[in-house]
């Protein structure tokens, strides 16, 4: 096995980049709630994108390494440390075989991801890796990692072993990925209006760009709960239920706003007055309960935009990471 | 339109969902960007295969296999713990309720909310009751009635629907190469099973 559990977090979950295709059968694609982040811990250690990861909340598990392992660890800054050592993260690290990885602060951000070269080996439910946590299937046995789990690894491709040097727990690579674009700004989120954006009144749609919302304590995975202005529809209307995504912003009764994240449910019955670009879902999945959110609506061209160049970075990354890492296993 | 889109996908789509009276298209516009380069927004394209399908859709019904199931319920006191909220609230009698939400074939609309759950309608008139203000935790396998609407849910989770009675049939399998055992188009029909029948019986298969 490559990897144990001795003490769980919060909650760890398997994830990849979700499971799309299964929405009329009510299954939602799930997956990493920051997929820049999740993507990236991939690439530093040389895994196709769509290989599975460690999402890790806090508090965060400690982890024992059963063998030597390369590593890289991005997303929120938890302060890893690896048997007293703090563990550099953005970058790809080996570590040695019995050293202990856990995360002792939250610092930034709420939620890490783990990857490991030549990725997680998880049986795929619905052709994903994904944990589906209310179904119970898919990720690690349906669940949240517990006490004294293990986790194997499929085939290395990379001989690294020797890159660590003699009595040196670890050693990080010498490259590092650069994630403030992707990060800055962390409260401004830009959205796209819904099908019901006008059915709000003219006063609640000028409160909802001017005013705060915060994150109510009660947000996770599903969706977050906001707290702000008061908003009102123009006359009360019962929708009929229709497919809903990550990013949508829907206004429950009593004017309480939720932001459907990563598990949110297929379909639903409530206004839908606006959707968050996918390129800020990775910051928005970083907002912790009691941050506040500004919302700033922009067109479908810009959203677009913001996606194409977001991808762009993500080639570039993809790329230079596979560069370095072949540099390392022949030197010029 | 579902259909259409089975038979005549385009690259970077991802889903294709149906609702009561819509249609929702998932899509990776880096991807659909890729495989047909425009210089108009990437929605523009999608919205254009929309109207399609719309239009090559139109007054025809493919005929897409639907079936029609017969799923037991268990109406016990133990199982239905609103029927006497509906009762009350309808002025009907306990087996009133169950002749009256037998009797009728119900239209499967769509599948969401939860993995197998599916919106079926209409019951009866002397049937329609809101829904809770409040959910409740209910158990797997519950049959609830909300407005006009009558559905089962597949698994444990807070629900506002008003409940009558659990079946001992599993809606939502998820070792199944199909684990959704209801698709929108199907039609149902529920029939009354003893207490005793229930217990005995385990995982049914329609």
């Amino acid at each position: 096995m490559a990897i144990s559990i001795i003490k769980p977090g919060l909650l760890d979950t398997i994830q990849d980049l979700g499971r799309s295709g299964y929405g009329n059968w009510g299954v939602n694609p799930g997956g990493m709630m920051d997929t820049y982040a999740g993507s990236v811990a991939n690439m530093l250690v040389g895994n196709c994108a769509t290989e599975a990861v460690l999402e890790i909340h806090f508090p965060g598990p400690q982890i024992l390494f059963e063998q030597n392992a390369l590593i890289a660890i991005t997303g929120a800054d938890f302060s890893p440390m690896l048997n007293d050592e703090p563990v550099g993260r953005w970058q790809p690290v080996v570590v040695r075989k019995n050293t202990v990885l856990q995360f002792p602060r939250q610092e930034w951000g709420a939620r890490c991801y783990l990857s490991i070269h030549g990725g997680f080996d998880i049986a795929k439910w619905l052709g994903g890796y994904a944990t589906s946590l209310k179904i119970g299937a898919g990720g690690f046995k349906g669940r949240s990692l517990q006490k004294g789990d293990e986790l194997t690894t499929k085939e290395n491709t990379i001989y690294f072993a020797g890159w660590l040097k003699e009595e040196k727990n670890m050693r990080g690579l010498p490259w590092r990925i650069s994630a403030e674009n992707v990060y800055r700004l962390p409260n401004e989120i830009f959205f796209l209006k819904g099908h019901e954006w006008e059915k709000l009144t003219g006063p609640s749609r000028y409160s909802f760009e001017e005013n705060n919302f915060i994150i109510h304590p009660s947000s996770d995975r599903m969706g977050y709960r906001l707290r702000g202005a008061a908003l009102e529809l123009i006359e009360k209307t019962e929708l009929v239920s229709s497919a809903v995504c990550f990013g949508t912003l829907q206004l429950l009764p009593g004017s309480e706003l939720v932001l459907l994240m990563a598990d949110h449910q297929t379909t639903g019955g409530y206004p839908r007055i606006g959707h968050v670009v996918s390129a800020h879902l990775p910051k928005l999945a970083q907002l912790r309960p009691s941050d506040c959110i500004q919302f700033h609506m922009v067109d479908q061209e810009t959203a677009e935009g913001l996606v194409f160049s977001r991808q762009q970075e993500l080639n570039v990354v993809r790329r230079s990471c596979l560069d370095h890492l072949k540099d390392m296993v022949c030197p010029k | 339109m579902q259909q259409w889109f089975a038979e005549n996908p385009f690259e970077g789509l991802k889903d294709v969902i149906a609702a009561y009276s819509s249609l929702s298209l998932f899509y990776d516009p880096v991807r659909v960007k890729m495989h047909y380069p425009t210089s108009a927004r990437v929605f523009d394209f999608v919205r254009s295969r929309l109207e399609e399908a719309w239009q090559k859709t139109s007054g025809v019904f493919p005929g897409v296999h639907t079936e029609t199931l017969r799923i037991p319920v268990c109406y016990d006191d133990s199982f239905g713990q609103d029927l006497s909220f509906i009762a009350e609230t309808n002025h009907l009698t306990k087996e009133e309720i169950i002749r009256l939400h037998t009797s009728d074939e119900y239209y499967v609309y769509m599948i969401g909310f939860l993995p197998g759950f599916a919106y079926m309608a209409e019951v009866n008139d002397k049937l329609v009751i809101p829904r809770k203000p409040i959910p409740v935790q209910v158990a797997p396998g519950s049959v609830g009635i909300a407005g006009s609407q009558t559905g089962i849910y597949p698994m444990s989770c807070p629900g506002g629907w008003q409940i009558v009675g659990r079946t001992p049939v599993s809606l939502f399998n998820p070792a199944a190469a199909v684990p959704a055992v209801l698709k929108p188009g199907d039609r149902v029909r529920f029939y009354e099973i003893s207490r005793e029948e229930f217990e005995m019986s385990s995982e049914e298969r329609l």
